[in-house]
């Protein structure tokens, strides 16, 4: 316990300004953007998230943003268990053909409204898998897809910015 | 032991054994061609005196050449730093071979593999269902390794069919693919009697993507960018292992700076996945605090990837004949000022867990993989490790480690706790392991070669966070790849999970699972 204590105090707080520039416009956005999901979605936007054959950095990115650093959540992004509690489905891999009913059946089980986001450069187009006999390719083929984050991984901040910025916009 | 005593110790114990040729094309690999009658006993016996578990097996289509299929066994000689590779011709028209699951546990998924992937029959062998063509999605007589495959041809489609405890009382809980966290998917099935676990069945193959079929017809300098994508977490122990395939067909050494650079990465990835399993343990049990700050670690040294070499996974440093990104002085030093702060957090961290008494309650005695199941399963790496196997190809096959004075973590008691303190042990050696490389680093030094592609075959192998990761290469006369064969160490060491979960309770899955942390789309491929 009281390693715990100390390393709090020491620590201090970690998380991280997302770059000096961009920092003033997403953070100063916060309040506006809470507000706007708040009024959006009851509150917060939940995400479900869903490996549909990716090599694992991009689910490493994703859990990345969570981490204290970045901390997705406090801008009330929320990433959940079950698609029944999702509004969205952020989907990264090229669509295997083995997870093709698993994808189609968690969308199908999240409520509505409801939206897709991919991340990745496989889920966008199937990337360097495309020419697989395997894979299905993008996923926008298959469900209706309304934002891409690219990368090979997308960074944590490159998830968070578009995430944001999206949100601005749909505003 | 060079080949000769090789073949005179089987010849000890197979009377009448004639090899049909025996060559040492690499100082570490030896292989012998043998009749197709002989494969399976000489496959017995090197298994039995080496000792050591199938590597590999695998079947190449050369129907176009020779109008025959060839099937690859590999072997590990530890004591002697070497491969040895068992090969047979199986003619085109008879495609199958004799089992070798009933006596080598380890060779049994590899048949299964062969079998859907080449429609070769090993004869014998009680378990055919196929691993990553799903019965669902994948009419049978689909075999997409074969060289003349084009597309997948309609047909009946069936079900996988699980393995089933019946009784009273006996409960079925399946789970997966979709998992509740941001993780892979795979599929369990879990079969209970009141709280303990008395069957795992683990179902995989859903991050099936073809690789291996991918990589064939691509150039080796082309491909590193794929074997970087086969496992994301372990994208510079798979792109290591490609290279020094390749390298050794191509006949070209690398220069002694650029041997240095490759050992600095994989340390550094190994350590951040570590870290990573350390937190996710942590996790696993609902301790949060130190969870979060592993995780505060292991983001610093993606962080310090990135400054390192633009890439926080290590992706785009390999390439065939060196690597693509020096480090110069100022990076060197903060490489070695990162290093320091690293330890420092490191160390806060072990003394929070160790030092918390519910926690070591969770993880002691749980998740239990004992040494003898492991040797049949034929564990690798660091679950191997935890249970008191001497295994890691650092040690063996040295290189640039021997210099460094390399120490290999070992624990006995094979348990969640085993494999965290092997995770604990070699962080802190990777770390000083960074230091010693970094002293050798100069600013002049060479870091790639050129090189020539001609034709071959070569093994190519490293030792990654989880455990060995081998690729066979085969290359035609411009370098083109005709076949390329990927071994994660995560297809052994999931079927070590399903036993080391057996007695305890579904609740303690996680963190059964976060120890082993094994790789689906490395297992998938």
């Amino acid at each position: 316990m009281i390693h715990i204590l100390r390393n709090r105090i020491l620590k201090g707080v970690v998380t991280r300004h997302i770059e000096p520039g961009l920092s003033r416009q997403i953070e100063s956005a916060g309040p506006e953007l809470k507000l706007l999901i708040r009024k959006r979605f009851g509150r917060s936007l939940h995400i479900r998230q869903l490996d549909s054959g990716s090599c694992g950095a991009c689910e490493s990115e994703i859990a990345a943003a969570n981490n204290p650093i970045y901390d997705l959540g406090r801008f009330g992004i929320n990433f959940v268990a079950s698609p029944r509690h999702a509004d969205a489905l952020l989907v990264t891999g090229p669509v295997s053909k083995n997870m093709c009913l698993a994808l189609k059946k968690t969308y199908e089980s999240m409520p509505e409204p409801k939206f897709v986001i991919t991340a990745g450069d496989c889920a966008l187009n199937g990337g360097i898998f495309k020419d697989s006999y395997y894979v299905e390719g993008a996923v926008g083929n298959i469900l209706p897809v309304v934002l891409h984050i690219p990368g090979c991984p997308p960074s944590p901040l490159v998830i968070i910015q578009s995430l944001l910025s999206f949100l601005q916009k749909g505003a | 032991m060079d080949s000769s005593e090789v073949i005179a110790g089987i010849k000890n114990k197979i009377p009448g054994f004639n090899a049909l040729s025996v060559s040492r094309d690499y100082p570490d690999e030896i292989t012998i061609k043998v009749r197709a009658q002989d494969f399976k006993d000489t496959c017995l016996l090197l298994h039995k005196i080496l000792p050591s578990s199938v590597m590999m097996l695998f079947a190449c289509d050369e129907r176009g050449d020779s109008a025959k299929f060839v099937i690859n066994s590999v072997f590990l000689n530890l004591k002697k730093s070497q491969w040895i590779i068992v090969s047979m011709d199986i003619p085109q028209d008879d495609p199958c071979f004799d089992s070798l699951a009933k006596s080598v546990y380890s060779a049994s998924l590899f048949e299964r593999e062969i079998r859907e992937m080449f429609g070769i029959e090993p004869k014998g062998n009680p378990d055919l269902r196929r691993l990553r063509l799903h019965d669902e999605v994948c009419p049978p007589d689909n075999f997409p390794l074969r060289k003349d495959f084009q597309k997948m041809d309609p047909g009946q489609l069936s079900e996988y069919k699980f393995d089933r405890v019946e009784g009273v009382g006996v409960f079925e809980v399946p789970v997966g693919p979709v998992h509740a966290g941001i993780i892979g998917p795979g599929h369990f099935r879990f079969s209970v009697a009141g709280e303990p676990i008395i069957n795992l069945e683990i179902r995989l193959g859903f991050t099936h993507r073809g690789v291996e079929k991918i990589f064939e017809g691509k150039p080796c300098r082309n491909a590193v960018r794929l074997s970087e994508c086969v496992s994301g977490d372990s994208s510079f122990a798979h792109s290591l292992a490609f290279t020094q395939a390749a390298e050794k067909i191509f006949g070209v050494s690398v220069p002694a700076q650029a041997a240095y650079l490759r050992a600095i990465f994989l340390e550094l990835e190994r350590m951040y996945n570590h870290v990573n399993d350390i937190g996710g343990i942590a996790l696993d049990v609902g301790f949060s605090f130190p969870a979060a700050y592993a995780s505060i670690i292991k983001e610093s040294m993606l962080q310090l990837n990135d400054k390192l070499t633009g890439s926080r996974y290590l992706k785009n440093v390999n390439t065939v004949g060196g690597v693509l990104t020096g480090i110069d002085e100022t990076k060197k030093q903060m490489l070695l000022r990162s290093l320091k702060s690293l330890k420092k957090d490191f160390s806060e961290l072990t003394k929070i867990l160790y030092s918390s008494v519910s926690f070591m309650d969770r993880v002691d005695t749980t998740g239990l993989l004992r040494r003898k199941t492991a040797e049949d399963l034929g564990a690798v790496g660091l679950s191997a490790r935890a249970c008191g196997i001497p295994m890691d190809l650092r040690k063996y096959f040295s290189g640039v480690y021997k210099e460094a004075g390399f120490k290999m973590a070992l624990q006995e008691s094979g348990d969640v706790l085993a494999r965290l303190r092997i995770r604990v042990l070699e962080f802190e050696e990777s770390c000083r392991l960074i230091e010693e490389f970094a002293r050798k680093l100069n600013k002049d030094g060479e870091i790639t070669s050129e090189l020539k592609p001609r034709g071959g075959s070569a093994l190519g192998y490293s030792e990654g966070w989880r455990g060995p990761v081998l690729y066979w290469l085969k290359t035609d006369p411009t370098g083109q790849i005709r076949r390329c064969k990927v071994v994660d160490p995560s297809f052994f060491n999931w079927q070590g999970l399903s036993y080391a979960v057996l007695g305890n309770i579904i609740p303690d899955f996680p963190l059964c699972n976060k120890s082993f942390d094994l790789s689906y789309s490395g297992n998938d491929l």
